[in-house]
């Protein structure tokens, strides 16, 4: 009976979330930086916060390892309150935007640090040193000052700082962002590479949405201090729940429509002159009245001016990709004046051309006035 | 590049201007440097025949070794305690917010304002009034009193420029907050440290104003003893006496911007 009971709280432990964030919220003089926010983040999981500047990725961040104390709410790591656990004893490894190597150590010293720290004796230490720069393949580097390394082996290094403590968590703060693109995308790969291999815990905090699409097993899409939407990329990509997220990930049509009529996912909407009837992926719409219409350019499809159900257009501005030609419209019922379609390279427009936009059956979300 | 005459013009101009005013403002030190070379014993100018026996008397007199003595050990420690001091209210003003902080930075900065005889008074009629003796240490604290304010300056911007991710990562990294700034955070500041402790003490082995209020026969500073010389000589002693002196503070410069370079050897530029 004891054995049981002490089992099930093993198996419970085991199956708790490395990081559980219930209701934890911040401000700094008045101003709001994050809403309360809750969210689990399970073991090996691969999580993006993604959103645009201001919005509280770092602030998040900075919660979880403990530099900032929250206002209210609880922060679990492996299932133990940590709020008021200061970040030291949180067994979390960061990696800063700008590296924050210590100008006054090797490589090796900087990696060793959080070794000795914890008293673990030397010659494991040196050891694990090794292992660590053989992970982020630099070796050779041990007895250099950070200033004699480029950005990205400075990335390299900040990582296996990081790692080298076997952290329960890893935070990234946008740690590519000072990175040319080729080096970036290597890096990007690299990073998920040993993340999987370590089956370790990481957030990952970016702007770039591009990053978090191809990265991540979820994302956590924020705007104004709180999360908008947290699933599996094409969950994200593909079913957007709100405006915000709908606009901000991936390339968007938003129509400015009027719902008649929805039933379960159907919906039959005014769209100026013309009707239409859509699909939505959303199970409950909202009530009729004023909405947006969202659909992916993938979504949308040349049709003939006047064609009964679709958007009238002209062409403003044809670009070719190789693969297909982007057309941008002028639309007056688009936001904004414009809406874009991929067409087939061989399809020939010339600007100021009329033309119709089709929608595709499925693939489409009507999105009230307050999302 | 082509340039037009008149930008020739301006160029000169600018050449002889710059040359006139470095010339105004070094024209003292060289009249005296002159001066000091001065066989006469009278302090006249320009020279008729030239010795330099002036220096030799310099480092005769007993008072110049008794001040520099005197001033080298005041600075030492008037630098040193508040270089200590001063780099504690510096962490605390950069890290903590508390209540009468402006107060407090207020009165820190008040040397700024209050003039050095005032403070030399201040601490006279004090020591004074509670019938304290006045020995070395009461030399010492006031030039404490003095420098502090520069120390504290001179920490705080190198506080601000430390960039919090390097403490926030060695903490991350298991390291506690004492291990943290004896680690991190005072390796960082070390040149702005030194610097600040240098500049301390030029600043308190050239004071003269304050110093002369509160040290007696035996514990008076150099440039007391200098004041205190001209008053019964008129040789170019003093002429030669100055020259050492700026030679003296010219070398602690060299000394600073030395550690100025250090800073980019540590990388914390
Ligand atoms: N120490 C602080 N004091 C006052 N306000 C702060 C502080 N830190 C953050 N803020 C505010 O909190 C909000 C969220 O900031 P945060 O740094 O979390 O944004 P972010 O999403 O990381 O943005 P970015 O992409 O630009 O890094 C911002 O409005 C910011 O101005
Ligand atoms: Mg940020």
């Amino acid at each position: 009976m004891l054995i049981d009971t002490a089992q099930a709280s093993a198996q419970q432990t085991a199956d708790a979330p490395a990081v559980r964030v219930e209701g934890v919220s911040k401000s700094f003089a008045g101003s709001v930086a994050l809403e309360p926010i809750s969210m689990r983040i399970e073991r090996g999981e691969f999580l993006t916060l993604l959103g645009p500047s201001g919005c509280g990725k770092t602030t998040l961040l900075n919660l979880i390892a403990g530099f900032l104390e929250a206002d209210q709410g609880e922060l679990y790591i492996h299932d133990k309150p940590v709020t008021r656990v200061p970040p030291y004893q949180r067994e979390i490894g960061i990696v800063f935007q700008n590296y924050a190597l210590f100008p006054h150590m090797s490589v090796a010293r900087n990696v060793g640090y959080g070794l000795r720290t914890r008293g673990v004796p030397k010659a494991e230490a040196e050891r694990r040193v090794r292992e660590a720069l053989a992970l982020v393949k630099l070796e050779d580097f041990a007895d250099r000052r950070p200033r004699q390394l480029s950005g990205g082996q400075q990335q390299r290094v900040a990582l296996a700082r990081a790692l080298v403590i076997r952290p329960r968590v890893l935070l990234l703060d946008e740690p590519f962002s000072a990175l040319d693109r080729n080096l970036r995308a290597a890096m990007q790969v690299e990073l998920r590479e040993i993340q999987t291999s370590l089956g370790l815990t990481t957030v990952f905090v970016t702007h770039d949405q591009g990053e978090a699409l191809s990265m991540s097993d979820r994302i956590a899409v924020m705007s104004r201090a709180t999360i908008r939407q947290i699933g599996t990329p094409s969950e994200i990509y593909d079913h957007p729940q709100n405006h915000f997220v709908a606009s901000f990930v991936g390339d968007a049509n938003m129509f400015r429509a009027t719902l008649l009529e929805a039933e379960g996912s159907d919906a039959r909407l005014k769209l100026g002159e013309t009707e239409a009837r859509i699909t939505s992926f959303q199970t409950d719409l909202p009530a009729p009245g004023p909405v947006t219409l969202f659909v992916r350019p993938e979504h949308c499809h040349l049709a003939e001016p006047g064609t009964p159900g679709t958007i009238p257009a002209t062409v403003a501005l044809s670009v070719y990709q190789g693969s297909h030609t982007e057309l941008h419209v002028d639309c007056p019922l688009a936001e904004g004046g414009r809406a874009m379609l991929r067409v087939p390279s061989r399809t020939s427009v010339a600007p100021g051309e009329p033309l119709a936009i089709g929608l595709a059956e499925s693939g489409a979300a009507v999105f009230g006035a307050e999302d | 590049m082509y340039k037009s005459f008149s930008d020739h013009l301006l160029d000169w101009a600018g050449r002889i201007l710059l040359t006139l005013i470095l010339g105004f403002l070094v024209l003292p030190f060289i009249v005296v440097f002159i001066a000091s070379f001065n066989e006469s014993a009278i302090l006249s100018f320009p020279p008729q025949s030239w010795s330099t026996r002036w220096y030799v008397n310099a480092f005769e007199y007993r008072d110049f070794g008794n001040g520099l003595r005197n001033s080298l050990r005041v600075a030492a420690f008037g630098a040193g305690i508040a270089l200590v001091a001063g780099a504690g209210f510096a962490y605390v003003f950069n890290r903590y917010d508390f209540a009468f902080k402006n107060t407090l930075n207020g009165i820190l900065l008040s040397p700024l304002i209050i003039p050095n005889f005032t403070i030399g008074l201040g601490v006279l009629v004090l020591t004074a009034a509670a019938s304290m003796p006045r020995n070395v240490w009461t030399v010492v604290a006031v030039h404490v009193i003095i420098v502090l304010p520069f120390v504290v300056r001179s920490v705080y911007v190198s506080l601000q420029n430390l960039e919090r991710a390097y403490e926030q990562a060695a903490e991350s990294l298991g390291g506690r907050p004492l291990h943290v700034l004896l680690t991190i955070t005072l390796p960082l500041l070390l040149p702005g440290l030194v610097a600040g402790a240098i500049f301390a003490a030029i600043l308190s082995f050239n004071e003269f104003t304050a110093s002369l209020y509160v040290v007696s026969q035996r514990t008076e500073t150099l440039p007391v003893a200098m004041y205190n010389y001209v008053r019964e000589y008129a040789d170019p002693t003093l002429a030669a006496m100055s020259v050492l002196y700026v030679a003296a503070v010219a070398a602690l410069l060299l000394l600073v911007h030395k550690i100025f370079r250090l800073e980019k050897v540590l990388n914390v530029d």
